[in-house]
């Protein structure tokens, strides 16, 4: 088993607010792993501290440990854009930038140094294939990438994601704004990510985590109440809490 | 005795339209009040426009003042507004676009942003003719710039700063946070972030303040009779201008009304209305067309 991140004792605080408890969790390379759990039980605050998007909330304080292949990724030393550009994200509400189709993935790539023109033709092709959505919009990667569907402009944020060539891909119910179809979209896509890329995504969708994730993580109240396989997590919960969650019981 | 409650009953036709007196008088009032502004205003314009407009001549507008020459052009006028306006804008843009930036994406909300706000907003208020004494005081004394178009347009730095920061920021505030989370999550820097996303949207926005600006400083006159003066000579020198006295359009309509010489006053009027309109629509222009722009 390839450990991408280990999660050791991980504790974060929103001023008075405790909101992620001992939080421990190893994240396998090549595999999807699905964060479950109701509103407010920490999964996407969880899902944050892997890139450090919290550190742009005011008032966030962290103890524990995350390391990226080894390396404490909360250390003082760290710099923060070359952690971003290995972690990416996506996120909930598609969020393409109000310019071209083109530059949207060009940004990335750009802000890393990559200035040649063939070189970024190269990148945009197959970031946009890498997301399934080449042949919807190789005729008119000029114009502007608001005009899109918003199915489309979330598979744009994934391309716009993969451009920098990152490690793992973290989203934040990337679905959840989504209509049946785009969403199907997406699953079908995720399936082509993990090949590539270390998977971890936040859903509200139980069966979404059925149908896509390798490894599922139950939270609840900001502690994680349960990790394992997902069929294992699914079929037979080893906690009450669990059991309760995924059947309906509440949530 | 008979219950209030029945008025809740239904058992009333629909067709029984009722009289309501003090609808019917609070809606005249309503209208009477609107049409009252619009009136006044329209007054205003055709009086100021019917007694200036004879008086704008090209020879009014491309002249100077002279008693030899017998003109009482406002050439020198015009180009000491532009003076006004362009020096004025170099320094107080990038300042007030530059505090507008850190209050919104760097600082952290707490004491100092609030201390900061709320100077600004008090800076506002304050009345331009204590900006013109402050100016003649610290800019025309103390810095020795005497009574220059220099010595103006740094009052009126002071002065229009407060608008180009509140404006800048409810324009930056306007860019969706999405943009924000989107662009430092594929690892950029902030400053990198905020040239290439926040900037250009906030762009309209920035614009509008720019414009507001100009606004304010043709329509100045207290802030600038006891720092810029009222200094009628035609530029001889580009850069040396700025360190001569020179009255703006509404600094020499004051002079002229002042004198009780109504027919240049009222022609520099009308100038002066007809170039608020011209900016007014420039900026509905220039917003629109950039807020289409990105879309």
């Amino acid at each position: 088993m390839d450990i991408k991140i280990t999660t050791r004792n991980l504790d974060l605080y929103y001023g008075q607010n405790h909101a992620l408890k001992d939080v421990n969790i190893d994240i396998e390379a090549g595999k999807i792993t699905a964060l479950i759990g109701p509103s407010g039980c920490g999964k996407s605050t969880y899902l944050k501290t892997l890139n450090r998007m919290n550190d742009l909330v005011e008032g966030v304080k962290i103890t524990g440990e995350i390391k990226l292949d080894g390396e404490n990724i909360y250390d003082p030393k760290v710099d923060v854009t070359i952690l971003r550009k290995k972690v990416g994200m996506v996120f909930q509400k598609p969020n393409p930038f109000p310019m071209s189709i083109y530059d949207n993935i060009a940004y990335g790539p750009r802000i890393h140094g990559i200035k040649n023109r063939s070189d970024l033709d190269e990148i945009v092709e197959n970031s946009l294939k890498g997301a399934a959505l080449w042949d919807e919009v190789r005729d008119r990667l000029k114009k502007s990438a608001l005009g899109l569907s918003g199915g489309q402009q979330q598979r744009l944020c994934i391309a716009r994601a993969i451009a920098v060539s990152p490690e793992v891909i973290l989203m934040d119910e990337p679905t959840s704004a989504l209509d049946p179809i785009s969403t199907t979209k997406i699953e079908d896509l995720m399936s082509e990510l993990k090949k590539q890329y270390t998977v971890v995504i936040v859903t509200h969708n139980m069966q979404q985590a059925v149908r896509i994730s390798d490894r599922t993580a139950f939270f609840l109240l900001g502690e994680m109440v349960e990790f394992g396989k997902t069929e294992d997590l699914f079929s037979m919960p080893q906690d009450k809490r669990t059991e309760d969650y995924i059947t309906g019981r509440f949530g | 005795m008979k219950s209030s409650i029945d008025k809740l009953s239904n058992d009333i036709s629909l067709m029984k339209k009722k009289h309501r007196p003090k609808d019917s008088a609070q809606k005249f009032a309503i209208y009477a009040c609107a049409i009252l502004t619009v009136v006044i205003l329209f007054y205003l314009l055709i009086y100021i426009m019917v007694r200036g407009l004879p008086n704008v001549t090209w020879e009014f507008l491309s002249t100077e003042p002279s008693a030899l020459n017998k003109t009482v052009g406002i050439l020198p006028s015009i180009i000491n507004t532009l003076y006004m306006i362009g020096i004025t804008l170099l320094i107080a843009t990038p300042i007030g676009v530059g505090a507008a930036i850190f209050l919104n994406e760097y600082a952290k909300r707490g004491k100092i942003v609030k201390v900061i706000e709320f100077t600004t907003e008090t800076l506002a208020g304050i009345p331009s003719v204590l900006y013109g004494l402050f100016g003649a005081l610290f800019f025309g004394v103390t810095l020795q710039l005497g009574y220059s178009i220099l010595a103006g347009a740094l009052t009126l730095v002071l002065m229009i700063l407060p608008i180009i920061v509140r404006t800048t920021q409810e324009a930056l505030k306007t860019v969706p946070n999405e943009y924000r989370e989107g662009a430092l999550g594929i690892g950029t820097t902030k400053w990198h972030m905020i040239r290439t996303i926040i900037l250009p949207g906030a762009l309209p926005g920035i614009i509008t303040a720019v414009i507001l600006a100009i606004g304010r400083i043709v329509g100045e006159s207290a802030a600038l009779l006891f720092t810029s003066g009222i200094g009628t000579n035609m530029p001889t020198n580009f850069f040396g201008h700025a360190m001569e006295s020179g009255a703006t359009l509404t600094v020499q309509l004051y002079t002229y009304a002042a004198k009780g010489q109504n027919e240049p006053a009222f022609g520099i009027a009308a100038v002066l209305v007809i170039i608020v309109l011209i900016i007014n629509l420039l900026t509905n222009y220039l917003s629109k067309r950039f807020s289409n722009k990105n879309k």
